[in-house]
């Protein structure tokens, strides 16, 4: 009896969390269906957002991003392999960088977005760039990064760290063919967590990437992502609502190609033969 | 397993050994000798230091924060203790735990990841490998599936694979932590008549809470006891010695069920 009370209270949890999901993306698709075609995502966009599709944001989204997580990911695996197999989870560096790391986390985008601006615009002299944005947003999802990272690593059984110390096998070797493949499923929600806060940033691209409409040539240029195209046609545009939900219905498309793109790729068996 | 392997066997001496964790003794001043070949059981009642007494033989209590070993541990006439090479230290003396511990990788993938972490030659890995998995009786029952997840074995082959996993590293001294006692009774049993097919190749010592166990298979066996909250050697001895004749009422008692 109490399984099957149980059962239901999940079933009706369930329902609670997916209707407004549903919700959102039978409004978003109604209101974009006039507007979605192939054309709107191959044709760059005209009259402020207004005409066109959003190729040229789409690129500039790719950049940003793919230039976000080459900085994050490596960074961020990097900090998660010192937290967790240098310093012991009780030990009060570790809890003191962690209390870091999560205070770092709740800081408010906008936050990352003026010191990206000071410190990459203005101080490096990357002005209103793919870079400066790309690299703000890198520092903004770094610490979930290193955290989620981190705890996948310390989730690795111990016996398997008793059975490398007493073979005695190198650190590098104990990282690459045991630990990550270990941690991977866990690193890999680090990734997507990341990119999906990346790919819904506004504030912090505001300030650094800047919100320039054309197609950029290069990492030094001024580039405008999907989720600023969105803002901005929502709220500055007017008539740019249909605009903004169809390029809403690309972006909950991306990220759902991205995640189970990144689940893919990290369920391969890492581990080579040696033979 | 050659005959030369059987001459390598080195004696293992503890003296007075005590190991502390920050002002919590474990265990002090314990003392015991394993002649060359020899499986001595460690026995006793929980928390009475005989894990931690063996963890000081491979040096893998150095890994541990706070930890703290004095006195001397003599493999043949060199003092572990003073060894600058860990790394030499634990290929010559190997150590195999409670749980099975197998890695996440192939049956195959265990026994060549050791051996390629330790640079031993391409061409010989294979040979060790399948001579590893021959010693502990794996050979027949996995030679098919090689490339399978060794975490897809029963139990008892899991076991099995550590302890060739240990073996395929040609080690002198055996460390054995309850390497049973996380089995069932019939891997229990097949594993139990491995270790007996180890002795006098390896120089071996087996904490065991297993009375009945340490009876079957040891040449000598060393009992540990509790005083207040620190651990203690109270005898160490032959086998039969140590249950027919025993020297200390601890002793007597706890062979006997009465105390532990």
């Amino acid at each position: 009896m109490a399984d099957r009370v149980a059962w239901l209270a999940g079933l009706v949890l369930l329902a609670l969390v997916m209707v407004p999901v549903v919700l959102m993306v039978t409004a978003l698709w109604q209101q974009s269906a006039d507007v979605l075609s192939a054309g709107f995502l191959l044709e760059d966009p005209g009259r402020a957002g207004r005409s066109g599709g959003i190729a040229a944001l789409l690129i500039s989204t790719a950049w940003i991003l793919g230039l976000c997580l080459m900085v994050a990911v490596p960074l961020g695996l990097g900090c998660a392999l010192y937290l967790s197999e240098s310093l012991p989870a009780d030990s009060r560096r570790a809890q003191w960088l962690g209390g870091v790391l999560d205070m770092l986390a709740a800081v408010p985008s906008i936050v990352y977005g003026l010191f990206g601006y000071q410190f990459f615009a203005i101080t490096l002299g990357l002005g209103f760039s793919i870079l400066s944005g790309a690299l703000a947003l890198s520092l903004m999802v770094l610490p979930l990064m290193i955290r989620s990272a981190e705890q996948a690593m310390r989730a690795v059984p111990m016996g398997y760290r008793q059975a490398r110390d007493a073979l005695a096998l190198s650190r590098w070797g104990w990282v690459r063919r045991i630990l990550l493949p270990c941690a991977a499923p866990g690193i890999a929600v680090g990734i997507i967590l990341s990119a999906g806060r990346a790919l819904a940033e506004t504030a912090v691209l505001l300030f650094t990437a800047g919100y320039v409409l054309r197609r950029p040539d290069s990492l030094f240029d001024s580039g405008r992502t999907l989720s600023v195209h969105i803002y901005d046609l929502a709220m500055n545009v007017p008539g740019g609502m249909p605009r903004a939900a169809a390029t809403a219905v690309v972006l909950v498309g991306l990220l759902v190609i991205l995640n189970l793109l990144v689940r893919r790729v990290l369920r391969q068996p890492m581990t080579e033969a040696l033979v | 397993m050659s005959e030369q392997q059987t001459h390598r066997a080195p004696s293992l001496v503890l003296e007075s050994v005590s190991v502390s964790y920050g002002e919590q003794v474990a265990i002090s001043d314990a003392s015991l000798q394993v002649q060359p070949g020899e499986l001595m059981a460690l026995v006793g009642p929980s928390g009475c230091g005989k894990s931690s007494l063996l963890a000081t033989i491979n040096r893998m209590s150095d890994g541990v924060s706070g930890c703290r070993v004095g006195g001397k541990i003599w493999l043949d006439d060199e003092d572990i203790r003073q060894r600058g090479d860990l790394v030499a230290l634990r290929r010559q003396v190997g150590m195999v735990f409670q749980q099975p511990n197998p890695f996440p990788l192939s049956i195959i993938d265990n026994l060549l990841f050791p051996l390629a972490e330790h640079r031993v030659p391409r061409s010989q890995r294979r040979a060790r490998a399948e001579q590893a998995l021959r010693d502990v009786g794996l050979w027949e029952e996995v030679k098919g599936r090689l490339s399978q997840p060794a975490l897809g074995l029963s139990g008892g082959q899991q076991q099995r694979l550590c302890i060739a996993r240990t073996l395929v590293l040609e080690p002198q001294v055996l460390l054995l932590d309850e390497p049973c006692s996380a089995l069932d009774p019939v891997s229990s049993r097949v594993v139990e008549a491995l270790i007996r097919s180890l002795k006098r190749r390896y120089t071996i010592l087996m904490v065991t809470h297993n009375l009945a166990q340490a009876r079957r298979l040891a040449d000598s066996v060393t009992v540990c006891w509790l005083e207040g909250q620190c651990g203690c050697v109270v005898e160490s001895n032959g086998c039969e010695q140590v249950f027919e004749n025993p020297a200390h009422p601890i002793t007597a008692a706890y062979c006997a069920g009465e105390a532990g």
